[in-house]
Formats: structure tokens, C-alpha cells, sequence
């Protein structure tokens, strides 16, 4: 393990988007940096995690949540983005559909959350796009070539410019922008001053207290057995 | 679609959840629908726009649709149905720990817990020896026997008959322990009452055991965090739910909300087959589900409960402006057979607009004018804003399941914690695994990546 001397800010980040549109594959692109075709939903992780250093040493270790079995039949639970002080809204850039779903959760994110929140819109497939090919022979897709772009990246452009949103195209599959999405949205955290941390920690990550019973009355479940797990994190 | 599962779970209620979430952890292929649009059903938390449309739909129409101004933004509002606390030294916390929801829920304390007497005060409830000597609750002889019953309680040990007193916990009755310890009516009802938390007097003549595993329990709770034997969590008890639906769902749950049930399937045998909803057919061996979903295979326990939800702007008076209380009316004090339970919570629990505090006034019912039957109640909590009123017929299933694999939760009762809710979930677990629940703690939940 690092011996970081810099405490890291957890950020809450959650991932919205319609079924198929690379919400976990832009995750394992940017957890792992590896790509699955045909990925299948992830088992059992309570979250992902992944730090970013931005160039001022500060780490930001983002908890991302992934949408597990709630979001087939569009069942989330309010409890996925409450307290998210960041979201990637991902659409599929070969499905108007998806895009639609898109300004819907950007509308919800809005309501719940308000201006605090950082949303990150981002217009995945960009490999599928015939106008940004580069020369790429690997292998041969079975489905026809040919410009399969269905959302204009001014339209998604024009959806962040009225909401206030960052906007990316990406490829989880070539990779291609991915790491920009993250390093963008860790660059504009608010960060607190040290030793001014007493509400940063909006819910209950494990490791924040040290001790049961916090200032704000706030409790730690798991402290009773202290050998549950401290997670070297 | 037309699918195949291991289980078909109907409503996202507390009981529910768990069993689902503790299912697919141990690699069950769980469906779980709920015929509303929101998780929780009744353990769920509500919003005042919700609140409204359930309780009082005609006060929003006339008002273009809005809400009072001086509450805020109903984001604020997660007002719960059912007002139940959790026992810090508890099972359901136990579950919560050994089951890691609690990386999505995040808890406080409630801050006092108080009993009512015939005076019309409300004082603390003495939750260990010391506290009882400095009670004013207690004239002077009578501490030293609660002290002395209390040293009992803590000291006694199954195993080693010098700490029994002469007194058998499987034999003698708690009215017979009672008298042992010379203690009077009054002091029996606090300690019944708002220690042991029985909610009638039915106790006194059971033996004495699961008195004392409940004085037990209220004790050790109190002593893990102090103030209070009481737990609640931030955004209110439909973050329950909410959990458990979540780890079930990261272990493979699939989650379908807003589907009313269409057709139960049943095979020839009469056991469960499946459901239809608007996406399709789904079968499953086994179903479990809340009594709302199987109305012909419940019973009602003939007990209703009253709750009254009252929204105030100001702290419950005489608690010294805490955020967050509990108030037992013990049935005695105040000529009934149940008690009345009052539980408030506040904004600092995130679920009230700023300056506003949630009081949920319950009891089950005795007469037939049961707002009446909570007057004792109101007059402790100063004005009221708003109130919102319901009756719920408690129901239990007819049969244990076993039979047609239909496996029915029981409706959530009158106590004030989730004891009973979760003896009800390992009892389910048991009927349909053969086999006792046994918690072992997530391994891997979370990659690390660093």
C-alpha cells in the first residue's frame, strides 16, 4: 500500500443510464482499465472504487454505485442517488432512446439533489461512429458499418449547456475518454480546508470515525465488533 | 418476458427486503416486485406530496396542487408509516451489521426515552441501577427495590443458583418476582412497561423469562451508546428497506416496482407457480409475500392499530428541546389495556423540513372512537401543524406455507422496535429452508482499488 500521507476526499458517485448503454463498462474501463464484450452485471459489489490524484497532490477516492438489479425495470431505490455528490449520466450515442431516458434522469437528479450535485453527461460508443474512425482493422464487426450515430454531439452539447453539465464522448470499449470523465469531475469537487471536514462525510463510509459515537450524534454500527473490518483503505 | 427464479418475493416491506437480500446473497435467483411505485410499502417513508394523497387527497386539489408553504420542499419530508425504533443491542441491528447494509444507512440516536404517569408529567425512564436511585420517579424505599431488582437482573446467571434469588425465570411468574422484590403497581408498570416494552398487562401471569430477556436487552441497549436504548436512521425507516433491497440487488436481484400482481399461477397440486404482471409471467418454486398480496390466505388478528402522524414546529415540551424521543402511556396510567406509544423524530434525522418534528402518536384500538382513545398523547405535544390518520388491521398468515409454498409475512405490529418483525423474518427463513438462519458476515463486498 502507498503511504499517503494526504487523506483522500470519498466522493459518492453514481452512474444513470438507460440498460445496455456501457454504465459498467465505463466503470471497468476506468476501475481496471479493461474492456468485456457481453459484460455481465457485477456480483456483490457494494460499490467500486478508484482514486484520482489531480495535480495539486489531493486524492480523490471516488465510491461508485452501480445501478445492480434496479434499473431493468426502472426500479432505483431513492436511496441510490441520495447524498451522490457526483453522477455520470451516460447515454448510448446510437440510441435516441437512451438520450431521452438521459434528460430524464438529469431532471430527476435536479429535483433531488439540486445544483449541488456534479453531473457528468457522457455520450458512450464513440467506437461505433463512423466519422471519428480512426483506421482500426482489428476485427471485423458483425453488424454493417456505416455512420450508426443517432444523437448529433451538438444535441447532447446543447442538453449540458441548458443544465449545467459537463459533456463527453466516450468509448469504454477503445477507452477513449474515459479517464477525462473522472479527472474532470474530481477537478471540481469542492474540497474543504483541512481540518474543516466535520460534514464532509455524508454517509456511512466505512473508516470515518473513530471512535462510535461521532460529534453530530451520528453512529458507527460496526465499531462494536472492532476486528469486523477495518479496511485498508 | 417469461422467466424462471428460485424465489418470487411480492412487496418491498421491511420483512421482505431482508429475507430477499439475505436470500440472494446466499445464490438465490430472486424476482422482487412491488404493485406500488416506491420501495418500502408499509415500512416505507412518505413525502408530504405522498402523505397527502394518501391521507387527505382533497386537501392538495384545493390548493392548486401545493403544499403548505411554511413545510418547505417535499424533498425534505420522509415521513414514516409505521413508527418503530431500533434497539441498539438488537437483532435487526445485528442483521444490518453482519449483512454490511450499513454502508447505505447511516444512524443516530434517539435522544430520551420517557414514561407518562397518572400525574400527567412525563419523566426519563431509569435505565440502570444509578439512574433509578436519582429518578424522581421512584419515592425513596422503592428505589432501593428497583435497585436491588435491577442488581438481580444484571447478576442472574442460569448456570450458578446463588444468583437466582430463590426465583426459577421457567417457573415463577413475573407477578410472583414482582412480589418478591416488594415492588409496587407503579413501579411495575414502568419497568413492564417502558423497560420490558410490553404494550398490556397479559405478562404479570407468564413466567418470568422473556420479561427479563427484554429488561435485558433495553439495559444493554441503552449501555452501548448511553441516552437512549434507541436507534433511528438518517432519511427515515424507508432507508431500510431501501438496504436490504440494494444488497439483494448487488447479488443478483432483480428489482420490478409499479407491477400489480395480475394473476397468481398455481399448479395442479395448488402449490405456487408464478405471477403475471405487465412485463410477463415469472415462476418460481416459492413465493414469499406481504398479507396485501394474498388477501384469501390471511387472517386478521382481530387487532387494529391507530396511528396519528402529527407534523409540529417546536420540540415536545418538558424533554428539554431534545430532537428525538419516545413516549410510553402505560396502559394503567391512563385507564386502558394498551398502552400508547408516542415516537418523535426531527429534522436533524433528515426527515422534516428545517424546524419541524414528526410525533407518532399509536395504540392498538379499544373502543369504537379511537382518535379519542390518543387525547393523552396529543396534550403532551403542544399545538399540532398538521395531522394525518390511519387505522390498520393487522393480519397474520393462515397457514405456515409449507403446504403451497406461499410463505406470508405478518403485518408490523404495535411494538415500538423491530423485534417481532425480525423474529418473523428467521421464522420465514426456517418454514422455507428447513434450516435456522445464521448470519455469517459478507466477504469480498467491496473491491478495494487501491
Amino acid at each position: 500500500m502507498n503511504a499517503t500521507t494526504n487523506q483522500a476526499t470519498s466522493i459518492k458517485l453514481v452512474l444513470l443510464g438507460e440498460s445496455a448503454v456501457g454504465k459498467s463498462s465505463i466503470v471497468l474501463r476506468f476501475v481496471s482499465n479493461d474492456f468485456a464484450e457481453n459484460k455481465e452485471p457485477t456480483i456483490g459489489a457494494a460499490f467500486l472504487t478508484q482514486r484520482v490524484t489531480l495535480p495539486d497532490d489531493t486524492i480523490i477516492k471516488f465510491e461508485i454505485w452501480d445501478t445492480a438489479g434496479q434499473e431493468r425495470f426502472a426500479s432505483l431505490a431513492p436511496m441510490y442517488y441520495r447524498n451522490a455528490q457526483a453522477a455520470v449520466v451516460v447515454y448510448d450515442l446510437t440510441s435516441p432512446q437512451s438520450f431521452l431516458k438521459a434528460r430524464h434522469w438529469v431532471k430527476l437528479l435536479r429535483e433531488q439533489s439540486g445544483n449541488n450535485i456534479i453531473i457528468a453527461l457522457v455520450a458512450n460508443k464513440l467506437d461505433l461512429c463512423e466519422e471519428q474512425a480512426q483506421p482500426e482493422t482489428e476485427q471485423e464487426e458483425t453488424e454493417p458499418r456505416g455512420n450508426v450515430r443517432k444523437v448529433a454531439k451538438e444535441e447532447g452539447q446543447k442538453l449540458a449547456d441548458d443544465e449545467g453539465l459537463m459533456f463527453f464522448e466516450t468509448s469504454a470499449k477503445t477507452g477513449e475518454g474515459i479517464n477525462n470523465v473522472f479527472l474532470s469531475i474530481a477537478e471540481k469537487i469542492p474540497l474543504k480546508k483541512k481540518g474543516n471536514e466535520q460534514e464532509s462525510a455524508t454517509f456511512n463510509g466505512n473508516g470515518q470515525s473513530e471512535n462510535s459515537t461521532s460529534s453530530n450524534g451520528r453512529i458507527d454500527l460496526n465499531a462494536r465488533n472492532g476486528s469486523s473490518e477495518a479496511c485498508g483503505c | 418476458m417469461d422467466e424462471e427464479y428460485d424465489v418470487i418475493v411480492l412487496g418491498t416491506g421491511l420483512t421482505e427486503c431482508i429475507l430477499s437480500g439475505i436470500l440472494s446473497v446466499e445464490g438465490k435467483k430472486v424476482l422482487h416486485i412491488d404493485k406500488q411505485d416506491f420501495y418500502g410499502g408499509e415500512s416505507a417513508s412518505l413525502n408530504l406530496t405522498q402523505m397527502y394523497n394518501k391521507f387527505k387527497p382533497s386537501a392538495l386539489s384545493g390548493a392548486d396542487g401545493k403544499l403548505p408553504e411554511a413545510f418547505g420542499r417535499d424533498r425534505d419530508w420522509n415521513i414514516d408509516l409505521i413508527p418503530k425504533f431500533l434497539m441498539a443491542n438488537g437483532e435487526l441491528t445485528n442483521i444490518l451489521v453482519h449483512t454490511d447494509v450499513t454502508r447505505y444507512v447511516e444512524f443516530k440516536q434517539i435522544s430520551g426515552s420517557y414514561v407518562y404517569n397518572k400525574n400527567g408529567k412525563i419523566y426519563k425512564v431509569p435505565s440502570n441501577e444509578m439512574e433509578a436511585i436519582s429518578s424522581p420517579l421512584l419515592g425513596l424505599f422503592e428505589k432501593r427495590r428497583v435497585k436491588s431488582f435491577l442488581e438481580w437482573v444484571s447478576k442472574y446467571k442460569d448456570d450458578d443458583l446463588s444468583t437466582h434469588k430463590g426465583l426459577d425465570l421457567d417457573k415463577n411468574t413475573m407477578d410472583e418476582v414482582y412480589y418478591k422484590f416488594g415492588l409496587g403497581k407503579s413501579t411495575q408498570d414502568f419497568i413492564g412497561h417502558a423497560m420490558a416494552l410490553w404494550t398490556t398487562d397479559e405478562y404479570l401471569q407468564q413466567p418470568a423469562r422473556p420479561t427479563f430477556e427484554r429488561i435485558l436487552l433495553y439495559s444493554q441497549s441503552v449501555a452501548r451508546y448511553g441516552k437512549s436504548p434507541y436507534l433511528y436512521p438518517l432519511y427515515g425507516l424507508g432507508e431500510l428497506p431501501q438496504g436490504f433491497a440494494r444488497l439483494s440487488a448487488i447479488y443478483g436481484g432483480t428489482y420490478m416496482l409499479n407491477a400489480p400482481i395480475k394473476e397468481v399461477l398455481y399448479n395442479e397440486d395448488k402449490t405456487f407457480k408464478g405471477v403475471i404482471t405487465k412485463e410477463g409471467t415469472a415462476r418460481a418454486p416459492i413465493v414469499i409475500a406481504d398479507p396485501s398480496y394474498f388477501p384469501d390466505k390471511v387472517k386478521s388478528t382481530g387487532k387494529k392499530v391507530i396511528r396519528a402522524i402529527c407534523i409540529l414546529n417546536h420540540p415536545v415540551p418538558s424533554t428539554g428541546n431534545v430532537d428525538s424521543l419516545q413516549i410510553i402511556i402505560p396502559q394503567n396510567q391512563v385507564g386502558r389495556k394498551n398502552d400508547i406509544y408516542v415516537a418523535v423524530v426531527s429534522d436533524s434525522h433528515h426527515v422534516a423540513a428545517k424546524g419541524h418534528y414528526l410525533a407518532i402518536v399509536s395504540t392498538v384500538i379499544e373502543t369504537d372512537k379511537p382518535h379519542i382513545e390518543l387525547d393523552a398523547a396529543f396534550k403532551l405535544l403542544g399545538p399540532i401543524e398538521e395531522r394525518f390518520m390511519g387505522i390498520s388491521e393487522l393480519y397474520e398468515p393462515l397457514e405456515d406455507g409449507t403446504k403451497d409454498h406461499i410463505y406470508i409475512s405478518k403485518s408490523y405490529d404495535a411494538s415500538s422496535h423491530f423485534e417481532s418483525m425480525t423474529d418473523d423474518v428467521k421464522d420465514i427463513y426456517f418454514r422455507i429452508m428447513g434450516k435456522p438462519l445464521v448470519l455469517k458476515p459478507r466477504e469480498d463486498s467491496q473491491n478495494d482499488g487501491n
